[in-house]
């Protein structure tokens, strides 16, 4: 019996060494290149300096991939290029803060007021001929607080993608544009009249152009053109003035806007012909291509008399983590390396979102004419504003949207959400 | 008294009948020493790196009570009970006190790191090109074994060398096409991958020039930039931009003469201000009573109709001439096997107006989700649909734990059909099930999910839009804590305990109720 349980104990203590062994194997080379690479060319060198880590969604992930490994091998790094797909800006924010965050992010440029206040980004400094190589708002939209916070990739923005079959015109004005998608409605060619998700909750993003044709604003604009987050303006007369035209749009109106065209069913709808107008981005041409519609792309109308129809423009862009562990290597990739066409290609080609640099869109449009389309459709747009304090505007702002849409009175709703926001950005 | 008799014989008698290893035991005990090794080789190196030696510690200690306790014969209930208690510990103590304790500091969005890191973010984020200076191309290189950079102003071509003591003309360099330095007598010029390898030391060093520092940004170019805002510890302040921000460790921010502070700040303890905040914030006190009310109520409602049709579906299953049985088990598990994040998205889009397959199956042109009452109706049958599976369940279970003979004796005594179940089968059941009912209570209470996919909280009425008709507290307050002006974490925290606090109190309430309960039908 004893032998026996000296047995048992031999054979476990034997167990803990294997799985000692085993386990410390996976250790080992994970330090062995930063070790073997700072030997080989310097011994004084510091640790952890032979790899570099990119974060990116799973649709640029691939694109990405062979211009690290090619990067990987001109420096002699390792670069990994992982996969993050849900909440990135948090993922990357709080991993940051432990010390396992990637030294350069993949992001919209929105995210930057927030990643700054968390000193999670450091500046990219680019040279004026970088800087040149992108459209002007490319780079207006990552400039905050006066310093070049990211590297532009792509643009994007919502535009009018109308069915040339129902409606062969593009409408020049809101108004000629209900009025066709009305005429085709009572001729039973298509169920809505313009495809523009709303949602029970509304849709800041969808509707913005709409809301700034008819005069309404957000913020009003600092000294140096920045919006300001002590002025908002969203209560202000202009802007009850624009949700009173959303609400002849709504329900209890002409019925252009709904709360039951959603995220998930407008694109859906306008490719199988439901709709003659939709008002989306870059995103719902897969969908669109495969209803195999004829269509047209072109900026959102205004109403008549009636502001400018800016739509929000999102920047896709590279960010130098300041909370890396080999930032010389991420500036150099960042600022470098990634601000050249191919790159820009490439990233096009996995997810068709119009590239930032000029020369680039060129060569993308000389193939795809939707590109540019885009593009002119959000030349005028407005960069989604990346101060912190926007994220207190798209709640109230779309169920205000959604409550006039419903037939709610527009002064009441404007007044409510101008309540919600100063009371939350007071606190 | 077999034990009394199994260890009776006392000191001079044969050893006591030792437990027989069976290859299970051994098979067992080997995987709980090879897990407990296994942790300890894959978290130690980490935590070694990170430098953090009290957490080392414990897990060394846990592993060697672990191993300690499984290599010895003895201690057997210790063997059954420290696991789950490390288990408790891990996943349920610490989590709560990790809680509470942030609940007294402002973590969240711009207080995520310590007021150092706030100071080097604020100075790097400062650091401007000096007006005028060239774009350097940058070569790395080594003069002896120290670093330097071989500076070409793409302008002139002139050619310099930078180290920590300023710059100094090089004569003779061959430049390259691209801006980089071939050749400079006296220098041991990098090559990319030897200078990648140096990115520490070339990101660390500075070269000092009359307007600021140059420093490389990446490995080909350097670029003279100067801090506009610079933190100096004598007045606690930083300074720059002819202001001044002086340090505030009540809120954790550097904050100016006007009041305006600095966009990064730092984690402060703020005592009880969060919870403070959650009292007296009109936004939150104004409605808190009427998200309650309705919370309680959605609770209630999800877990009285789950259980009633849950059971009434087992009743009829239970009956002895029922047929057919396990495939209509079968199908009504169904539910409770999808996945409820697909299903709750789903069951949304039942109920768009004008697209959802409800209104269209019953030729209705119901707004579901536009109005109070519906969207409320709403909500609680889709948590009907997801939930009485469960119920279903163990109320089959519970039913096959009561006699027949008690109903049939019941029958022989005259007893209605209706009267046996009221009186007999209900009692019993729910003696067993009760703190199921409970829980489930507790749960449904929280059920953020169920809310959160279908309805958002909505419809929110024009003149709140900060709080819907189908919120819970639990939504309600994720939405103040972290969709109104980034994540605050802090706060977030104060509310859990709040919450946490009302559950509690429900559930102790329940208990205390079922026990009672228990004592008159056991």
């Amino acid at each position: 019996m004893r032998k026996r349980a000296l047995g048992v104990a031999a054979l476990t203590s034997l167990a803990l060494a294997a799985t000692a062994c085993g386990g410390s194997q996976p250790g080992t080379p994970s330090a062995a290149p930063s070790g073997s690479a700072a030997s080989a060319s310097a011994p004084a060198a510091d640790k952890g300096s032979g790899k570099l880590v990119i974060w990116a969604d799973p649709n640029r992930v691939k694109a990405l991939k062979p211009f690290a490994d090619q990067f990987g091998t001109e420096n002699g790094v390792a670069v990994e290029v992982k996969e993050i797909s849900k909440d990135n800006q948090q993922t990357f924010l709080t991993a940051s803060q432990q010390g396992s965050g990637p030294d350069i992010m993949v992001g919209a440029h929105d995210w930057i007021g927030n990643l700054v206040q968390n000193g999670a980004i450091d500046p990219v400094n680019l040279t004026d001929a970088q800087k040149a190589a992108f459209p002007e708002i490319a780079m207006k939209a990552v400039t905050f607080d006066g310093q070049v916070m990211a590297a532009p990739y792509a643009v994007e923005n919502i535009a009018l993608i109308r069915n040339t079959k129902l409606a062969p015109e593009a409408p020049a004005t809101l108004e000629d544009l209900v009025k066709q998608g009305k005429a085709l409605k009572a001729a039973g060619k298509v169920k809505e009249v313009l495809c523009l998700p709303v949602a029970q909750k509304g849709d800041a993003f969808h509707v913005y152009p709409l809301f700034a044709a008819g005069g309404g604003s957000l913020f009003g604009t600092t000294a140096s053109g920045d919006p300001d987050p002590k002025k908002v303006l969203l209560g202000s007369p202009d802007s009850v003035k624009a949700f009173g035209k959303l609400k002849e749009l709504g329900e209890k109106g002409d019925g252009a806007l709904k709360t039951s065209i959603t995220n998930e069913n407008y694109v859906a709808s306008f490719a199988g012909g439901k709709c003659a107008f939709l008002i989306s981005g870059p995103w719902a041409m897969g969908d669109v291509k495969k209803g195999g519609i004829t269509y047209d792309i072109t900026p959102v109308p205004s109403f008549k008399d009636g502001k400018p129809a800016t739509p929000f423009v999102g920047v896709q862009s590279f960010f130098v983590a300041s909370k890396g562990k080999n930032k010389t290597l991420a500036q150099e990739f960042v600022a470098n390396y990634v601000t050249n066409k191919d790159v820009a290609k490439a990233l096009y080609a996995a997810d068709p979102r119009p590239p930032a640099l000029t020369e680039a869109l060129q060569e993308v449009g000389a193939s795809d004419p939707d590109a540019g389309k885009f593009m002119d459709a959000g030349k005028n747009g407005l960069p989604m504003p990346a101060i912190p304090e926007m994220q207190a505007v798209w709640e109230p702002f779309g169920i205000a949207e959604a409550a006039v849409v419903k037939g709610g009175d527009p002064a009441k709703a404007a007044a409510a959400a101008q309540k919600a926001i100063d009371s939350s950005l007071k606190n | 008294m077999t034990l009394d008799v199994r260890e009776a014989p006392g000191a001079h008698a044969p050893p006591r009948p030792r437990r027989e290893i069976t290859t299970a035991f051994l098979v067992s005990r080997i995987a709980v020493l090879a897990v407990a090794a296994a942790l300890l080789v894959y978290a130690a190196p980490p935590l070694v790196a990170a430098g953090s030696w009290p957490a080392l510690v414990i897990l060394g200690g846990a592993t060697a009570v672990i191993a300690y306790l499984y290599l010895t014969r003895r201690f057997i209930p210790a063997k059954y009970l420290i696991p789950g208690t490390l288990f408790l510990i891990a996943f349920q103590v610490f989590p709560v006190l990790y809680t509470v304790s942030t609940a007294f500091t402002n973590f969240g969005d711009g207080h995520r790191g310590d007021k150092t890191a706030a100071i080097t973010a604020i100075e790097t984020g400062s650091v401007r090109q000096a007006p005028g200076s060239p774009e350097y191309n940058l070569t790395s290189a080594l003069k002896g074994d120290k670093l330097v950079f071989l500076l070409v102003d793409p302008e002139t071509k002139q050619v310099q060398s930078g180290d920590p003591a300023g710059l100094a003309p090089v004569t003779g360099a061959q430049v390259g096409v691209t801006g980089k330095v071939l050749r400079a007598p006296g220098f041991t010029v990098l090559t990319a991958p030897q200078a990648a390898a140096r990115a520490q030391q070339i990101a660390a060093l500075a070269v000092p020039t009359r307007g600021g520092l140059i420093k490389a940004n990446g490995l080909s170019r350097a670029v003279e930039g100067r801090a506009a805002l610079v933190y100096d510890a004598r007045c606690d302040c930083v300074q720059g931009e002819g202001d001044r921000w002086t340090a505030d460790e009540g809120q954790g921010y550097f904050v100016n003469a006007k009041g305006a502070h600095l966009a990064q700040g730092w984690q402060v303890n703020v005592g009880f201000a969060n919870f403070a905040r959650v009292l007296t914030n009109p936004t939150i006190s104004g409605y808190f009573i009427g998200v309650f009310g309705w919370n309680v109520v959605f609770a209630l409602a999800s877990v009285a109709s789950t259980f009633a049709l849950g059971m009434a579906v087992a009743l009829a299953l239970h009956h002895p001439r029922m047929r057919g049985t396990h495939a209509y088990r079968i199908a009504l598990i169904l539910p409770y096997a999808m996945p409820a994040f697909a299903m709750l998205l789903v069951w949304r889009d039942m109920f768009n107006r004008d697209f959802g397959l409800i209104n269209q199956l019953f030729g209705l042109d119901v707004d579901w989700m536009g109005q109070p009452s519906t969207a409320r109706l709403a909500v609680i049958l889709v948590n009907l649909w997801l939930g009485f599976p469960y119920m279903f369940l163990v109320t089959t279970g519970a039913l096959q734990a009561i006699p027949r003979e008690l109903t049939e004796a019941a029958a022989i005594d005259g007893a209605t059909p209706w009267h046996g179940f009221r009186r007999v089968t209900l009692p019993l059941l729910l003696v067993a099930l009760t703190p199921l009912l409970i829980s489930s209570f507790a749960f449904n209470f929280n059920n953020f999910n169920a809310i959160a996919l279908t309805s958002e909280g909505g419809p929110f009425p024009a003149e709140s839009p900060q709080v819907g008709a189908t919120d819970l507290l639990i939504t309600y307050t994720f939405r103040l804590a972290f969709g109104t002006y980034g994540a605050q974490f802090g706060f977030a925290a104060s509310i859990s305990v709040f919450i946490f606090a009302i559950v509690a109190l429900i559930s102790a309430v329940a208990f205390r109720r079922t026990r009672k309960q228990e004592e008159v039908y056991a």
